[in-house]
This record gives C-alpha cells, sequence and structure tokens, in this order.
C-alpha cells in the first residue's frame, strides 16, 4: 500500500461515551441522520468491506476496513463511486479516533493521501467533515440532527475535470 | 510558502445574535471557555485582554474591526509563555453566517511567522472551546473536564 500523509485534521469534543460515538460512527440508523442520509455498511473486522449508500441504493464511497478498534480506532480506505466524475479521484484513507477528554470524548478525523493533492480537491472534505461532525455532535448531545446543506465546492469539481 | 494559520468551522443550532452575545458577554464566555473570558469594549481600537480563571492575563491585544452579529477581529498576542510572546501578534477573525436552520461559525487564526508556535498553541485549544460553546447554546450546559489552557 503506498504511503497516506495526513491532510485534513478535524477535532471536536461531544458529550458522549466512546461507544455511542463508535455506534454513530458505523450503524446506518445513525449515519444516515448526520450524513447526508447515507447508510453505512462495514464488515467489522480487518479488511472487511465498507460503503456509503444514497436512499436509492447508489454506492457513493467504497473502501476496505485497515484498522478496526473498538471503541478507538476505525480506518477505512475511501474510493468514490458517486458521482461518476468523482472516480477519477485517487482512494484516500479515512481515519476516526476516539478517547476519552474528561467527561466527554475527543473526536479526530483524518483524511489522508497518497498523491500530492491539490488544495481545491481537499476543499471538499475540509467543508463536508466540520458539517458532518457539528450535525453528529448535536444529534449525540441533543437527539437532533441539523439539516446542513452541503455541495461539493465549484473548485473541487473543477480541479477534478482536470485530472 | 502560506502564512501559518488555523482554520476552524462548526456549525450550531442557534441564531447569530445569540452566538454574537456568547462571544462577546464575560459570563457566557466563562461557562464555555474553561473559565477564562475576554475583556473589551467591543469597538475597533479598544484594547483587548484574554484573562485566566485566577485574573492572570494570557494575551493581550486590539480589537480591529466590530460589526455584529457577523464579524469580529481580534489582534492578539500571546502574553505567559515568552517563547510565544515573542513571535508577536497574531489575528483572529471570526465570522457568523447564516446557513438555512443553523449558523455557521468560522475561526481563522493566522500569523506572519514560520512554524508558528503559537499556532500550534491555538490549533489545539480552539476545538475545546468551541465545542464547549456549541454545546453550551444547543444544551445549556458546556463541556467540563475536557479543558488543559492555561495549565501548561
Amino acid at each position: 500500500m503506498p504511503e497516506f500523509k495526513p491532510k485534513t485534521v478535524y477535532v471536536t469534543y461531544i458529550a458522549a461515551t466512546p461507544e455511542r460515538v463508535w455506534q454513530a460512527l458505523t450503524s446506518s440508523e445513525v449515519t444516515r441522520k448526520y450524513f447526508w442520509d447515507r447508510d453505512i455498511e462495514i464488515e467489522p473486522k480487518l479488511g472487511g468491506a465498507f460503503a456509503l449508500r444514497l436512499p436509492d441504493g447508489t454506492v457513493n464511497v467504497r473502501g476496505k476496513v485497515i484498522a478496526w478498534d473498538p471503541p478507538r480506532k476505525l480506518s477505512v480506505t475511501w474510493q468514490v463511486e458517486w458521482p461518476e466524475e468523482f472516480r477519477k479521484l485517487p482512494e484516500c484513507v479515512v481515519t476516526y479516533e476516539i478517547a476519552p477528554a474528561g467527561e466527554a470524548v475527543r473526536l479526530t478525523i483524518t483524511e489522508s493521501h497518497s498523491w500530492n493533492v491539490p488544495d481545491a480537491i481537499l476543499s471538499g472534505g475540509r467543508s463536508g467533515w466540520p458539517a458532518a461532525l457539528s450535525s453528529l455532535k448535536s444529534l449525540l448531545e441533543t437527539g437532533k440532527a441539523p439539516a446542513i446543506k452541503m455541495e461539493p465546492p465549484k473548485e473541487m469539481i473543477e480541479a477534478i475535470r482536470r485530472l | 510558502m502560506a502564512k501559518p494559520s488555523f482554520i476552524y468551522v462548526t456549525y450550531i443550532k442557534t441564531t447569530p445574535e445569540k452566538l454574537w452575545m456568547a462571544l462577546t458577554d464575560p459570563a457566557l464566555m466563562k461557562q464555555y471557555w474553561f473559565g477564562m473570558h475576554q475583556r473589551a469594549e467591543w469597538k475597533a481600537g479598544a484594547p483587548w485582554q484574554l484573562v485566566f480563571p485566577d485574573g492572570r492575563i494570557a494575551d493581550t491585544g486590539e480589537v480591529v474591526e466590530v460589526d455584529p452579529p457577523k464579524r469580529l477581529v481580534i489582534k492578539w498576542r500571546n502574553e505567559w509563555k515568552p517563547e510565544l510572546k515573542a513571535e508577536g501578534y497574531s489575528r483572529c477573525t471570526m465570522e457568523i453566517i447564516q446557513a438555512g436552520e443553523i449558523v455557521r461559525l468560522t475561526i481563522i487564526h493566522e500569523i506572519d511567522k514560520p512554524d508558528s508556535k503559537l499556532i500550534e498553541a491555538v490549533s489545539g485549544g480552539w476545538p475545546k472551546v468551541l465545542a464547549s460553546l456549541k454545546s453550551l447554546l444547543e444544551t445549556g450546559a458546556a463541556l467540563s473536564g475536557i479543558d488543559q489552557l492555561g495549565k501548561a
């Protein structure tokens, strides 16, 4: 496997247990509330298959589990399959780390890449992760995930077309 | 080489006015900023301080821009760690944008100093403070026990 270097890191703190945060990351009943209606499919083991699916069944992201250590660390390879033109993007690695922090937990998400990825392409994750994790934090703390409208940034789409 | 900067975005279920109040009212700040607060008259050119719970001064500077409830810019220098103070003034911009039923808060903290230790320090602090602020506005209770601010 090529070397993947962290390019985007987002940290938040959530008043919840590590187990609840883990469950929120790995079960569809929760992901579809804060991750723009996506269902998650994940085989709970190293090397297991991973996918995010849209409500109509279309696979949005596909990958493999490369770290599975509940409720501490989850790492998956991340190949975007939809929208179709995003398939040109080399796969990246997304890692979630959960650590106790006082009466809360620290959740860190790291997006790592194996190539010299331009900022324009990183802008997708840099706008998406804060929204997803803000919504997840609200969901776990208040029971409701606010809808945060999000589309791939124009600069990202243009950069993908240039690949 | 781009200027060292820390950018953090969070979405909060509140109004721009309530968020503005939370960013500028010392009593509210003390709840989510682990006992710390900013001391300032909120007008451009006024002196600004960030104060530890025990009254010691953590940082000093100046209010640069005030546009409630949208934008606040602060000139910001550390006062309690000599190696950070030596880096001089940083600039912290807070922007509030209504986004549907939710409010987006962006913090941009930047300095014209390569390999800045101040930016490294605030990169660890802001996510704690802003997560705690979000909890306070959405649930009525800030986060507790997660801070190591000012304890180095």
